[in-house]
């Protein structure tokens, strides 16, 4: 096949990608007897035309961010761990014990220790499938979504059985304490016009930290160079003296920790107390960023503040038009999956095409 | 536990294992010929949808059974032009069908129906009705036979009966007929097949469109047999359970049966108890709705025999030019 410029694979294409999926989003849309062009509008203004909504649109991305990189280092090594869903609870579930197991005297204590607690939990829980893949030769795909569900399930029992505050009957934890309680928009941003409801935390800056150490990790590291290379063809890496197994193994647990990480923002930012659902489908938002980030910690950047922005725009959207629901942005979050992932060919080819047409006419 | 409990589980079990069933002989059949579904999900809750709706409009069941098929197979062509002729990458092409499904079940559910996402109940004929099988009262008091023939295999739906045949015929096509032969070898080895003459982008997509038709079976039961409608999510998983039941059968319909049957009867035992004691432990219900996942691990690490997919499962197919 013809080589068609950088920016073309890593902007247009995306691009194209994108905007087919907002096409048929806006037809389902104008099926559903709404105006599309209405609707985006109401989403963007939701989304991005008050500090109001880039309180929440930074607090979604932060939890994009942190899964999306999670499939984004495992995408790297061609492993596609499904299971960010699963990781994301389980780190929920380490940085809740963190929280409640000390006195925490000040926030910049508890949080690298949540941060800790979070990114091991998620580690551990992607190290079963990664051990079963490299090992056994289990396939990771299924065995990361069986794990969501046992991670499901896990939680509902200790919510139920173990962490529940005694007499209550809504199954989540205690309260954390005050010195664990993040700083908010409000408390570093009130200048910026953050109010007291936005629930963008300094998790923010983590997962920002956590794009620049991805970066230096793939690019920079010898781990990174063996990650990419075992990715990009496993024969040629195991004659360079890669070990597969290490790889796999260390790739997920990385992309775990990651997953992991999103109860920092969600768990200890923004709930303050570990509940059921404190994930709400992020770690599997977390597979369309990637693809849509091309697996690059800028694009995964990009992409989640994209998907925050569709939820928190998505959100007003039901508000203002009620006929269209919150699932709206499950569609278009389906339809980027669709066209960015398994379609990508159909717009891949025609655009090679042409460039190579051009390529010709100049020559 | 006395007969009437034991005899009463098993009928249930029966009756949960049919969506179960179905989704996991439409795996097979993706599966076998090299395509990867974790799709079923997905497809099963759309049918679900279109059944119950169409079945809620013009009051038949059997309308119903062909929305839902119609809505599935849609999806399932879907998989097919990502998967088979872009050539893309199966697993997500399936992620984004079941976050597809979620989606629009409900917004076009609340945009019809304005019923928060649900169609209305379904009653009458809109439903399939349990039907009785012949000599069912008349064997009954027969020892052990009788109840179990009259209790458990008797008064179920027709697509009950439809999912146990069904077992019978994915096994005979895909084991006794040249389709059936040329499938799998498309799942196992595709260059041989093109070498042979035979085309594999036409034994593909045949094989997805019949994974397509079991799904909307599937989803149809679950909401005009198994319940009276939709309800947002109501596919809760099965799909899952269903190739989890698929890996644990490793791909063989017979065993497929077996497994259905015995997650089905696991949903079954955690519908009846809340807590289950075993060997004097208290087992905690969210266990039991665990086990099926835990077990599906277990045979997938190989320590209880070892379960191999067909060797050219997911990777499309690249003809050599």
């Amino acid at each position: 096949m013809n080589k068609m410029p950088k920016w073309a694979d890593v902007a247009l294409i995306p691009a194209i990608n994108l905007l087919l999926a907002l096409a048929v989003s806006a037809l389902v849309i104008a099926y559903i007897g709404e105006n599309p062009v209405q609707a985006m509008k109401i989403m963007i203004k939701g989304a991005v035309g008050s500090a109001y909504g880039w309180g929440y649109t930074l607090y979604y991305a932060t939890n994009f961010i942190f899964t999306g990189l999670a499939v984004a280092v495992a995408f790297h090594a061609r492993l596609f761990n499904i299971g960010g869903e699963g990781q994301a609870m389980l780190g929920g579930l380490g940085v809740a014990l963190v929280c409640l197991a000390l006195p925490w005297p000040h926030w910049t204590l508890a949080l690298p220790a949540a941060v800790v607690g979070g990114a091991l939990f998620g580690a551990a829980w992607a190290a079963i499938p990664a051990y079963l893949q490299a090992k056994r030769g289990s396939h990771i795909v299924i065995t990361t979504i069986m794990f969501n569900f046992i991670a499901s399930a896990l939680l509902v029992y200790l919510l139920n059985n173990v962490l529940k505050v005694p007499g209550s009957m809504a199954p989540e934890t205690p309260r954390f304490i005050e010195g664990a309680r993040l700083p908010t928009a409000y408390d570093f941003g009130a200048w910026l016009g953050f109010t007291r409801s936005a629930p963008l935390n300094v998790a923010f800056f983590v997962a920002l930290a956590c794009c620049v150490g991805v970066w230096f990790l793939i690019w920079r590291t010898r781990l990174g160079y063996e990650i990419r290379a075992f990715g990009q063809s496993e024969p040629a890496a195991v004659y360079a003296g890669i070990q597969p197994v290490k790889i796999t193994v260390i790739a997920m647990l990385i992309s775990g920790g990651l997953a992991g990480l999103m109860g920092v923002n969600a768990v200890q930012g923004e709930a303050e107390r570990l509940i059921i659902d404190s994930v709400q489908g992020a770690g599997f938002v977390g597979i369309a960023v990637a693809l849509m980030g091309r697996s690059h910690p800028v694009g995964v950047l990009i992409a989640a503040v994209l998907f925050g922005a569709l939820y928190q725009g998505g959100a007003e959207l039901e508000f203002e038009i009620p006929a269209i629901s919150r699932e709206m942005i499950v569609v278009i979050q389906a339809l980027v999956i669709l066209f960015t992932g398994a379609l990508d060919n159909m717009v891949r080819a025609p655009v090679a095409r042409l460039f190579s047409g051009f390529g010709k006419g100049a020559a | 536990m006395d007969l009437n409990t034991i005899l009463q589980l098993l009928d249930s079990s029966l009756r949960l294992a049919t969506p179960l069933l179905f989704a996991c002989l439409a795996g097979l059949f993706s599966e076998r010929a090299g395509i990867f579904d974790i799709g079923l999900e997905g497809k099963m809750l759309a049918a679900a949808f279109f059944s119950a709706a169409a079945a809620a409009v013009s009051g038949s069941a059997w309308v119903g059974l062909a929305a839902g098929c119609t809505a599935s197979l849609l999806l399932a062509a879907l998989h097919g032009v990502a998967s088979i002729t872009f050539r893309g990458n199966q697993l997500i092409s399936g992620v984004a069908i079941n976050f597809l499904a979620v989606g629009l079940t409900v917004l076009i559910g609340q945009n019809w129906f304005k019923l928060g996402g649900r169609t209305p109940p379904l009653q009458g004929d809109a439903r399939f009705q349990n039907i009785d099988l012949p000599l069912a009262s008349t064997i009954e008091s027969v020892p052990i036979l009788g109840p179990l023939y009259s209790e458990v295999l008797s008064g179920h739906s027709i697509l009950v009966y439809v999912g146990l045949l069904s077992v019978l015929g994915s096994w005979y096509v895909l084991f006794r007929t040249r389709f059936g032969l040329r499938l799998r070898a498309v799942g196992e080895n595709p260059g041989a097949v093109d070498t042979a003459g035979v085309s594999v982008v036409g034994l593909r997509y045949s094989a997805v469109l019949i994974c397509g038709m079991l799904c909307g079976l599937a989803g149809t039961y679950l909401a005009t047999g198994l319940s009276a409608g939709f309800v947002k999510d109501m596919s809760a998983g099965r799909g899952f359970i269903a190739l989890a039941a698929l890996i644990f059968a490793k791909w063989r319909p017979w065993s497929a049966l077996g497994a259905c049957l015995l997650f089905g009867l696991l949903e079954a035992l955690g519908n009846r108890f809340q807590t289950f004691e075993l060997a004097g432990v208290t087992m905690p219900t969210q266990l039991m709705q665990a086990l099926p996942y835990i077990l599906t691990v277990v045979i997938l690490a190989g320590f209880v025999g070892k379960a191999i997919p067909p060797r050219a499962g997911g990777e499309p197919y690249v003809k050599e030019r």
